[in-house]
This record gives structure tokens, C-alpha cells and sequence, in this order.
């Protein structure tokens, strides 16, 4: 049985829709990520979770209890806020105290279990300080302090480092998931940044305009993503509007691109992805498409001009014109290519995704 | 550049000169004359008039009065405003935004039309009274207006808004964040409130506490129409000077000076205290919750509707009023014949006229005066590049100078002013001010001054310094900078606050009757010497027109304010 599970939750603000039938699973010990852009409802699923509001439908379950309408003080679970949200009129000591005294624990045990969270997070000896005397990364690490002192059935983040600036940000992103691990704590946590979701989750739901699309382990994702929402969100992606040509009952599709007509085959798996006649979106990420300068017998090879180089240090982006379809191709070197020159691109057939959505 | 050196001295030499001109004359020199006269016994130093006037009985008990009165104004008021600051700052439900838009509205009624709105309606003779008569079938009525619970009730009135409209201000200045982590670690409802609201608004709730304590230690129309036998030092001071001794009526206004200074120097220190800001919580947008149960949101419903009606029931009944017949009003619940002849006297009397010309005149002279005045003094405030400022120390002096006449209440204006310039003195020579038509207005300008100040250094402040300096960059000078830049961003807070002090300056009851002469009678005075005569229709009037200037002038400031963010 999953330790967190969410069954069909929607909430909406008046006409806005926030969160539309969400559900997901979250296993005890599982680093959990909400990943999508701005807007998209992960912020509103996160609050649901901790009880600061309430779903308009669905139900939410912690083991096995329903906690949907739960106040969120009786739900136990530790939260680290994306402004941190200390109490400035408290130090830091009564600030990571606060939860502790709210359960009337006694004396001595709140000051041992302060000053063990303070370090864990590595601010020992930081009890009198007052919050604004502190930096951003260690009022961070208060937060987190003042979280897991309470020492939570589960953690919950949201968008805890995107107030750091970017090497701190990745310091403490190593340390956070060293710190969840070692404890044996289970965290859901809010991101918009995929970077920092597929270094510290197990697992990801993406979630986009208030649904949630997939889930997956981080790999999965970006390897297979399922639908076009996604496909765009995780990394770059080629993204080619074809229509199905071949009916064949065997695992080869063949495909004509809308722009510049050209024939492509790949694998499929769902037939009913890709129904004759019907336009399907077909991507591939800039890393898998291959330039040469001569054409060269392989599948998939789509003659083509060279219309950009853009230098990046260790790789170049390449922009070419495959006869009106337009790719990027992401190489290591750009093999004497210059704007200009004609050239052909190679699309790897396994590299290729079908995909669903808008 | 030793002539552009020059120029800016020239202009910082001018800017100091006018400054202190108003500073020395308006401030310093009347009430260290009030001191000075308050020390002085048969041309030499002494005690004696404290002592004497410290002997009198009654002295005290107007002082301990004075204190009572304002340290319960102040704790009715927080009572009553804080909650519903709470909520109507934190939820939402039906019938909200009326009352929140209204909350202010006794902060601009005219203390004086205030008190009789107030005699008509819960008055022992009034509306309320009279109804309570009619279903009970008395003779007699039930209440008289005076005393203690007369004045508290008019106080609380009057005088909630300031903690009604800074709880507020501070409740959105707590990020929301705070609670719900609070919540999130264990902390119930009124744990939260007790541990973590609370403590944050403490600076915004001394702030108000310590503002109604000043605005009640003033008052003045209020003790005098249903005071009773309540004395406060206000009216004593009044009731002495009326008699015509002068030295017990300038040490009762040192006296009362310095428990205002004491509270305006609290006020200092706690308004500038603004350590718990902290930005706004992104990601989820600060809402007002909702309240959905069913019997809560009905609850919420009826106390804002109530609030709303109690808050405009006295300027209703005022309404009523100004409409009925003089002398038909007699024994019925409400008057029985209206017509529109009080509003024809007041149209057609060119006695009536006269206060109306005389007010408004006044007002729109000290107003306009107060925002020039301001332009200067606050070139001098505003820190920005060090070039052609003062220090901060001085700064500091400066603004608390001029937050003087504001914090005196304007009995003690009054009178420091006619004791400076009563006879010929020192700084006028032989020209004395009191007697004339110019008493008035430079009274006004003084007392309300501070307001415009205040508004115009608010919104320079605003104004990012980098503009100006991408103007001076640009090839700007001083003066363009200031007009073309500047001015255009600052003039709507700045007309805000004229306006402000223009309304306030319209009502002036308190100053206005120790000093006033036939020649610059203001519209107060005529409604006083109405309600003297019991032309309560007349009175209600006058009122009513006075408010309806009032409103006007304060839609276009909202507008402005509005206009400006």
C-alpha cells in the first residue's frame, strides 16, 4: 500500500481551474518530485497534501486514513516553504522549537532535538541568532531544520531552492537528498527546474495546465516522454507534424512530414497512437540528430541546407532546412559545416518518439 | 564648476530659508511663548502658576479625566476594530467590500458634525430614543446622552478607524506564508494567532493605540455638546480663556502639551518599526478565504451589514434632518414635514453664505500653502545623493518639528498661537495677528500641514532616486529634473494629501471657536451658534453640504491615489 495517495483531486478558484483530476501514488521512502511550469497546479497539489486548502473533489489518504479535510496541524507533516516563511519576530532556536512547544513536548526535549536538527543541517551554535541576521542559504537550512524537527511522516518541499543563486543551489540540492535519504524520511517535492527534479527524485509526475501527464522515473521521462506537453517541457525536442502512411500490422510505421514531405520509418508500438491518415507529431531531441556532410546509406536521411551555427562551447547547435522542415541538431563538432552549405541529416530510428496531445 | 556650486547653494540656502521661516514662526517661537508664559509669575521665573492651577481640584480631575478618557477610547477602539479588522482583512463573503470601503468614513467627518449627528440620532430627544419610547409606549426617555458612556460611545465611533485601518495594513504586511507554516507544524488556530499574528502586529497596534490616545487627549466637540460633567483639559482650557484668565488657560495647555508630545514621540519611534516586512509570498497569490460554512458565512453576512448601517446611520439621520420643518420635530419617532427650506436659507442667507466663502477660502489658502511649503521641506527630508541635503540627523529634528502641530491637539495651537502673537511681539513687531482674518488660515496651515508633508515625502520616496539621475545624466537641470521628472510622478499623492488637509481644514470646530472673528467665521461656528439657537434643521444642513464637499473632495483623492499606483 502506498503511504500517500491521491484519488481524482480537482480545485478550482472560481472559473480558474488549479488541479484537475489528479491522482498519484507516493511509496514510503520515495523521493517524490511535482515537476511542470509555472501555473501548471503543483504548488496547489503540494498545499492539498498539507491541508492549507482543501480539494474541491477526489480524496487524499495518508496509509490508510483519509486526511482530505484534515486540518493541517493535525496531519504531521513537515513543510519548507519556497520564501522559507521564519518567523521574524523568533530566533532561530524558537523558530525550529515551534512545532515542538505546539506539541507540548517538555523542556529539555525540545532543546536536545533543536540543536541535533541544527546539525543535521550544519548550523550548530546558530540558536540565538535572529533571522535577519542570517543569509538566504542559511535561513534555507532553518527551514528544512525547523521541518524535520518535528520529525515528520513525510516532508514536503516547495520550490525550497529557487531563491539560492545557481552553486548554492547545487550544493544544497546534494545535501538535501543526502539528508532525506539518511534519515529515511519519504518528501514530496515541488519544482519547476528539471534539473533539480531528476537529480533528487525517484520518481517525477509532470504535471501541465492542471493535469497531471505522466509519471515516471527520471529517465523514463526525458527518454519516453508520452505525450507533446511533456516532450516540450523536458529538454529540447524537434518536434515533426507527419501523417501515417502505412498500415502495416507489423511494428515498422511509415510516416510523411506536413513540412517538406519527407518519408519517415520508425517503430511503433501503439497502433492506436498513430491511425491512418492522421497527423501525429513525431519528436527527437537535437542531441540524436546527426549531421553529415554526404549523404550516406542510412535510414531516414533527409537532404539539407545548414541556415545557423551556433557555437556553445562544448557542443554546437546546428540549425538546418530539410526542404521547409526546420531541425536543430546538437553536436560535438560541426565538421567543417558552414551556413550555407548543403549537408543531410540523419534521424535515428529508435531516437524517434510518437507522440499524443496538442 | 564654481557657478553651478554656487547655484545649488543658492537654491539649498533658499529651500533652508523658507523652511525655517515656517518652523520659527509657526512652531518654535508660539509654543515656547506658551512655556515661557507659563514660567513667568509678576515679570520674574516661577513655579507659582503650576502650583496654583496644580492646587485647583478641578485641574486635576480634568487631567486624570483627560487620561481616562483616552486610555478606554483607546481600548474600546482596539476591541471593537481589531476583529473586524481580522475579518474583513482575512475573509471574504457577501456585503465585504461595502463595509471596507466605508471603514474610514469617520476619519473625515467633522468631529463637530459628528457630535450632532450623534445628538440627533442616540440624543435623549433623538431618533433612537424616541423609538424605544414609541414601542414601549414611555413618556420618558429612556437614556440621556451624556457623561462617561456618551463620550466613549462617540469615541469609539469616531476614533476605531485608526486601528481598524492599521490592524489591517499590518495583516497584509504579514507574509501569508507564516501562518500556514505555523499550521503545517502543529500550531491550532489560536496558536497561530496568539504566537504568530499577534507578535507581528504589535508595532502596528501600539501605533494605533498611541494615535487614538493623541486624537482623544483633543478632542473638544464631543465633551462640549454631551460631555456632562465629565471635564476634560480641552474644555478647561476653553472655559478659562472664555472667562478671560489667560495664565490658568496657557498652563492647562502645557499641561496637555506635553502628554501629547510624550504619546507623538512614542509614535515615532513605534511607526518607523517596521522589522517583520517581508516580500510577498510567491507561487500562491495571498487570497481572502473564503468562508463557506454555511452558518458562518450567514454570521459574517449580518455583522457586516450591521456595521455598515451603525457606521452610516448617524450621517443618514443628519440627512433626515437637514429636510424636516424647523420646529415640527416634537414628540414623533422621526420629523413629520419636510422641506427644503433649511437648504433655501443657507443658499440665500448671505450670512450663510459668508462662513462658506470663509471656510473654504481658508482652507483652500492653508492647504495650498502646506503643499508648497512641503515641495520644500521635503526636498530637505528625502534622502537621496547626499548633494544639497541635510544630515541625517537633522533630518530626524526636522521631522519631528514639524509632526509638532499635528500632535498638539488644536486647542493648544489655538492658544500658543494668540498667546505669541496676541500682542506686539518680537518677531512681528508691532502687527498683531490675533483679531485678524489671517488668524484662522495660518492655524489651519499649521495644524494640517504635517499631513501634506507627509503625503509628499511618501511619494517621493516612491519615486525610484535612479530617475533622477538618469535625467541629470540626460542633461537635466535641477529645475527640470524637478518639474519634468519629479513633480509629475509625485503630484498625485501630493494633491491626495492636500485635498486631505483641505477637508479637514473645512470642519475646524476646535481652534476655530477660540480665536475666530466676525470677519473669518467658519462654517463649525455657524453650526454651533444654529444648534445654540435650536435651528436643528439649519445645523443638519450646514452639515450635510459640509460632508457632501467633504465626499467630493475625497473621491477625487481616492482617484488620484488610484491613479498614481
Amino acid at each position: 500500500m502506498p503511504l500517500l495517495s491521491l484519488q481524482n483531486i480537482s480545485k478550482s478558484y472560481g472559473e480558474t481551474r488549479a488541479v484537475s483530476g489528479v491522482s498519484l501514488n507516493v511509496e514510503r521512502g520515495e523521493f517524490f518530485g511535482l515537476l511542470g511550469p509555472s501555473g501548471c497546479g503543483k504548488t496547489t497539489t503540494l498545499r492539498m497534501i498539507a491541508g492549507l486548502e482543501t480539494p474541491d473533489s477526489g480524496t487524499i489518504h495518508f496509509q490508510s486514513d483519509e486526511i482530505t479535510k484534515l486540518p493541517p496541524e493535525k496531519r504531521g507533516f513537515g513543510m519548507v516553504f519556497q520564501n522559507y516563511a521564519l518567523f521574524p519576530h523568533l530566533n532561530v532556536f524558537e523558530n525550529v522549537a515551534f512545532g515542538l512547544r505546539a506539541r507540548h513536548k517538555p523542556k529539555n526535549e525540545i532543546s536536545e532535538q533543536v540543536s541535533s536538527a541544527l546539525s543535521l543541517v550544519q548550523l550548530p551554535g546558530y540558536e540565538k541568532r535572529r533571522i535577519d541576521e542570517l543569509s538566504g542559504g542559511q535561513q534555507q537550512r532553518v527551514a528544512i531544520a525547523r521541518a524535520i524537527a518535528i520529525e515528520p511522516d513525510l516532508l514536503l518541499f516547495d520550490e525550497p531552492l529557487s531563491n539560492l543563486d545557481v552553486s548554492l543551489r547545487e550544493e544544497t540540492r546534494g545535501e538535501l537528498r543526502e539528508l532525506v535519504t539518511r534519515l529515511g524520511l519519504t518528501a514530496v517535492y515541488v519544482t519547476h527546474d528539471q534539473e533539480e527534479a531528476f537529480a533528487l527524485c525517484d520518481r517525477i509526475s509532470v504535471m501541465v495546465g492542471g493535469q497531471l501527464m505522466q509519471t515516471g522515473k527520471p529517465r523514463e521521462l526525458y527518454e519516453k516522454p508520452s505525450n507533446i506537453a511533456v516532450a516540450r517541457f523536458l529538454g529540447r525536442n524537434n518536434l515533426i507534424r507527419a501523417m501515417r502512411l502505412s498500415s502495416s500490422k507489423d511494428s515498422q510505421g511509415e510516416f510523411k512530414t506536413l513540412e517538406g514531405g519527407h518519408a519517415l520509418r520508425m517503430p511503433v508500438r501503439h497502433q492506436d497512437l498513430a491511425p491512418l491518415n492522421q497527423p501525429v507529431v513525431i519528436a527527437i531531441r537535437p542531441e540524436h540528430v546527426r549531421v553529415v556532410r554526404q549523404t550516406e546509406p542510412a535510414e531516414n536521411q533527409l537532404p539539407a541546407q545548414v541556415k545557423e551555427i551556433i557555437f556553445a562551447g562544448a557542443t554546437s547547435s546546428l540549425r538546418v532546412d530539410a526542404n521547409g522542415l526546420t531541425l536543430e541538431a546538437l553536436v560535438l563538432e560541426p565538421n567543417g559545416l558552414k551556413v550555407g552549405d548543403s549537408c543531410a541529416v540523419v534521424l535515428p530510428m529508435d531516437h524517434l518518439m510518437l507522440l499524443t496531445g496538442q | 564648476m564654481p557657478t553651478a556650486r554656487s547655484k545649488v547653494f543658492t537654491a539649498r540656502f533658499l529651500l533652508l530659508f523658507i523652511t525655517l521661516i515656517v518652523i520659527v514662526y509657526g512652531i518654535l517661537y508660539p509654543n515656547l511663548a506658551v512655556v515661557t508664559d507659563s514660567l513667568i509669575r509678576d515679570g520674574s521665573w516661577s513655579l507659582a502658576n503650576y502650583r496654583e492651577v496644580l492646587s485647583q481640584r478641578f485641574v486635576l480631575e480634568a487631567t486624570i479625566n483627560s487620561i481616562v478618557l483616552s486610555v478606554a477610547t483607546v481600548l474600546l477602539c482596539a476591541i471593537v476594530a481589531v476583529p473586524l479588522a481580522f475579518l474583513f482583512e482575512r475573509y471574504s463573503f457577501p456585503g465585504r467590500s461595502v463595509f471596507a470601503a466605508l471603514a474610514a468614513l469617520p476619519l473625515v467627518l467633522p468631529p463637530l458634525v459628528g457630535t450632532v449627528a450623534f445628538i440627533f440620532l442616540c440624543g435623549e430627544s433623538g431618533i433612537l430614543a424616541r423609538l424605544w419610547q414609541y414601542i414601549f409606549a414611555t413618556q420618558n426617555s429612556p437614556w440621556t446622552l451624556r457623561g462617561w458612556p456618551a463620550l466613549l460611545l462617540f469615541h469609539t465611533y469616531t476614533m476605531y478607524p485608526f486601528f481598524y485601518v492599521l490592524t489591517g495594513a499590518g495583516l497584509r504586511r504579514i507574509n501569508a506564508s507564516l501562518p500556514e507554516a505555523a499550521r503545517s507544524l502543529g500550531a491550532s488556530r489560536t496558536v497561530v494567532l496568539r504566537r504568530v499574528l499577534l507578535p507581528q502586529l504589535r508595532p502596528s497596534l501600539i501605533a494605533a493605540a498611541l494615535l487614538t490616545f493623541m486624537t482623544s487627549m483633543a478632542s473638544f466637540s464631543a465633551p462640549l455638546l454631551f460631555g456632562g460633567n465629565v471635564r476634560v483639559l480641552t474644555l478647561e482650557i476653553f472655559t478659562a480663556r472664555q472667562r478671560g484668565d489667560l495664565q490658568t488657560a496657557g498652563t492647562e495647555t502645557v499641561i496637555l502639551a506635553i502628554i501629547s508630545l510624550a504619546a507623538l514621540v512614542a509614535f515615532q519611534k513605534y511607526e518607523g518599526t517596521r522589522r517583520f516586512v517581508s516580500a510577498g509570498l510567491k507561487g500562491t497569490a495571498r487570497r481572502r478565504e473564503p468562508i463557506s460554512s454555511g452558518k458562518s458565512r450567514v454570521l459574517a453576512t449580518i455583522a457586516g451589514t450591521s456595521f455598515t448601517i451603525l457606521l452610516i446611520l448617524p450621517i443618514l439621520t443628519l440627512l433626515l434632518v437637514s429636510f424636516a420643518q424647523e420646529g415640527s420635530w416634537t414628540t414623533q419617532t422621526l420629523p413629520s414635514v419636510y422641506t427644503l427650506a433649511n437648504y433655501q436659507r443657507i443658499a440665500t442667507e448671505p450670512q450663510s453664505a459668508e462662513v462658506f466663502i470663509n471656510s473654504l477660502s481658508m482652507s483652500a489658502l492653508a492647504a495650498a500653502v502646506s503643499l508648497v511649503w512641503s515641495f520644500c521641506v521635503v526636498t530637505l527630508l528625502v534622502k537621496r545623493s547626499s548633494r544639497g541635503r541635510i544630515g541625517e540627523t537633522w533630518r530626524r529634528i526636522l521631522s519631528l518639528i514639524i509632526l509638532i502641530p499635528w500632535a498638539l491637539p488644536g486647542t493648544v495651537v489655538a492658544v500658543a498661537v494668540a498667546e505669541a502673537y496676541g500682542q506686539p511681539s518680537l518677531l512681528l513687531g508691532s502687527f498683531v495677528l490675533v483679531g485678524t482674518f489671517w488668524i484662522l488660515p495660518v492655524i489651519y496651515f499649521l495644524r494640517f500641514m504635517p499631513l501634506v508633508v507627509r503625503a509628499v515625502q511618501a511619494s517621493s520616496e516612491q519615486v525610484d532616486g535612479s530617475l533622477e539621475e538618469a535625467a541629470g545624466s540626460l542633461g537635466a537641470n535641477a529645475l527640470r529634473r524637478f518639474l519634468k521628472v519629479t513633480l509629475p510622478l509625485v503630484w498625485p499623492g501630493a494633491i491626495a494629501g492636500t485635498l486631505l488637509a483641505f477637508v479637514i481644514g473645512l470642519g475646524e470646530y476646535v481652534a476655530s471657536v477660540l480665536v475666530f472673528v466676525p470677519a473669518n467665521r467658519p462654517i463649525s461656528i455657524a453650526i454651533a451658534s444654529e444648534l445654540r439657537d435650536f435651528n436643528l434643521g439649519a445645523a443638519a444642513a450646514y452639515g450635510v453640504v459640509l460632508i457632501g464637499i467633504i465626499a467630493v473632495s475625497m473621491i477625487i483623492a481616492a482617484r488620484l491615489e488610484r491613479w498614481r499606483s
